[in-house]
């Protein structure tokens, strides 16, 4: 059954409309006010103002890769975060470490690691699934490049903006 | 010889230095910084910033470092002044080519054209502020005013695209609609002063105080002076009311901006415009503006007049202060123009017709007989 829905019966004033346009201009008119007074809170403005000194501890930032206090990587290529990794950005040579190495029997080492940061998400998985807690999201945000090849991070460059992290897992250093 | 010397070449040369400098002294910047202003208050009315970085870009012409102006945003204009001459200046192949590039010329021209008639101040150094003092003021006004939809017009039909098309045809039917409107809402002020000439109705307000705030010549005038401005008051405030609205109408500013409706025309009449030529529909626009802006000034608000400012046969000082006060009377009225834009939405079609037509219409013709009533009843 159609039902019809009841017109609203409006007053003069609200037939004659301008009491209420006299009200929105004096709305945006106090808008504009306290703009003027720097009452209102806006947005950060970003090539002066950065967020860099106080970022929160969550931030996920810009995947990296990191070496443990000797000097020595921590990844063994195990390839969980190549698989776990949604847009697959990630990609894994594994190889042998030489026989000299006294972890030769142990562990492998990656011999290309590269993260695509077209392709990155961001999402943390990879530092999540990682066991040997190798690869972090650090704090860096700004990832520019002028190319397609530039933008995607090798293992240097991984290394260089990942650095040094001692502690938490101590691999076979101590079990030897 | 003797034809060329018997010249008013005082005449002459005054004239063309008041119509040079107004249009590139005055109005053009004004224009571009009303433009500025436009974008700047929408910004800060929308909790926004605006344009407040505008500085030289040295490093593309080979500098080390750009040069940064602590101007914040005022080269604005300049810049897009820039951008709007480098731009590809694009003709479409489906145009009327004649009618297209005539068109936005005839949306520039009736603008800068109205400004002739306007006294824009007392006298400078001897010389009135005005470029001409005719006694059909407000006619010329309104038939220079009323050419400007031929530009929207030609623009909308040599296009020969559909959204400029609908856009025009809609200019053309709005502007008959509250051209009516803002004819009968001045009649009643020339049944009042019984002059067309701006510059008498000038004087007039000077004497018997602005008419739309009759106080201003409190000091001056006896009280039967003023209980007669007092009783018209209320009908040079409905005037006011019907005027501005319908100049509001006339230079299709929002609520009124049906002919461009972003959201359903694309951009109206100038779809197919680029570069320069879409930037002289801009200007126009922006230019009618000031017109319009400068009209109420004139007619309801004093013109150049303030209380306590003598006018300009007091001193060279005087004539500029007084030229000051006039442009500062169409910056206020241009800021009300920019802040109405940002609060009302846009008018339906039929709400715009039945307002121009029921409404205004009626109300200014009962205000023309009403007016007239009462000077019948209590004449000067």
């Amino acid at each position: 059954m159609a039902y019809t829905v009841p017109r609203p019966k409006l007053t003069f004033a609200e037939k004659i409309y301008l009491p209420s346009i006299i009200s929105g201009l004096l709305i945006t008119i106090n808008h504009l006010r306290k703009m003027l007074r720097g009452q209102t809170h806006i947005a950060m403005q970003y090539p002066e103002e950065k967020w860099d000194t106080h970022l929160p501890e969550h931030y996920r930032g810009a995947p990296t890769l990191v070496k443990d206090e000797h000097d020595r990587e921590r990844c063994v290529a195990c390839q969980l975060c190549e698989f776990i990794c949604p847009p697959r950005a990630i990609t894994i040579k594994p190889g042998e470490l030489p026989a000299e190495s006294k972890f030769a029997k142990v562990e492998k080492f990656p011999k290309e690691f590269e993260i695509d940061m077209i392709r990155c998400i961001y999402c943390g998985l990879c530092e999540e699934v990682c066991p040997e807690q190798a690869i972090f999201l650090r704090k860096d945000y700004a990832i520019v490049g002028t190319s397609r090849a530039e933008m995607v991070h090798d293992k240097k460059k991984l290394y260089e903006l990942g650095g040094v992290m001692d502690g938490l897992v101590f691999k076979w250093n101590e079990k030897k | 010889m003797d034809a060329i010397l018997s010249l008013d070449w005082f005449l002459i040369l005054t004239s063309l230095a008041k119509t040079l400098g107004i249009i590139f002294l005055i109005v053009l910047p004004m224009v571009s910084y009303t433009v500025y202003a436009e974008r700047r208050v929408s910004a800060l009315i929308q909790d926004r910033i605006g344009p407040n970085r505008v500085n030289m870009p040295l490093s593309l012409l080979g500098f080390k470092k750009d040069l940064v102006l602590p101007l914040g945003g005022l080269g604005q204009p300049v810049a897009d002044a820039v951008k709007f001459i480098l731009k590809e200046d694009l003709t479409p192949a489906h145009v009327n080519k004649f009618y297209y590039w005539l068109a936005p010329c005839l949306a520039m021209v009736p603008a800068i054209l109205t400004l002739a008639v306007i006294p824009f101040g007392s006298t400078f150094l001897g010389v009135p502020m005005v470029i001409a003092n005719v006694n059909i003021g407000v006619l010329f006004v309104f038939a220079i005013a009323s050419l400007g939809v031929y530009g929207i017009v030609i623009a909308g039909w040599s296009s020969n695209s559909k959204y400029p098309f609908l856009g025009s045809v809609r200019s053309s039917s709005q502007m008959i609609s509250y051209e009516l409107a803002l004819g009968l809402s001045v009649v009643p002020i020339f049944l009042i002063i019984g002059k067309l000439n701006l510059s008498e109705i000038i004087q007039y307000q000077i004497r018997h105080g602005w008419l739309l705030f009759p106080f201003t010549a409190f000091f001056h005038s006896t009280w039967s002076e003023l209980a007669h401005q007092l009783i018209l008051w209320p009908w040079m405030i409905i005037s006011f009311v019907v005027f501005t609205i319908s100049i509001f109408a006339e230079t299709n500013r929002l609520p009124f901006d049906l002919p461009e409706a972003e959201t359903e025309l694309v951009a109206g009449y100038h779809t197919e415009y680029s570069s320069m030529k879409f930037a002289l529909f801009f200007l126009g626009e922006y230019a009618a503006m000031i017109t319009g802006s400068s009209l109420i000034v004139v007619l309801f608000l004093g013109g150049w007049h303030f209380p306590g400012i003598p006018d300009g046969s007091r001193g060279w000082f005087f004539g500029l202060v007084n030229i000051g006060v006039f442009f500062g009377k169409v910056a206020a009225l241009l800021f009300v123009f920019i802040w109405v834009r940002w609060t009302l939405p846009r008018f339906r079609y039929d709400q715009l017709m039945r307002l121009g037509w029921i409404w205004f219409f009626e109300i200014a013709l009962v205000n023309i007989f009403i007016t007239a009533g009462i000077l019948a009843i209590f004449p000067n």
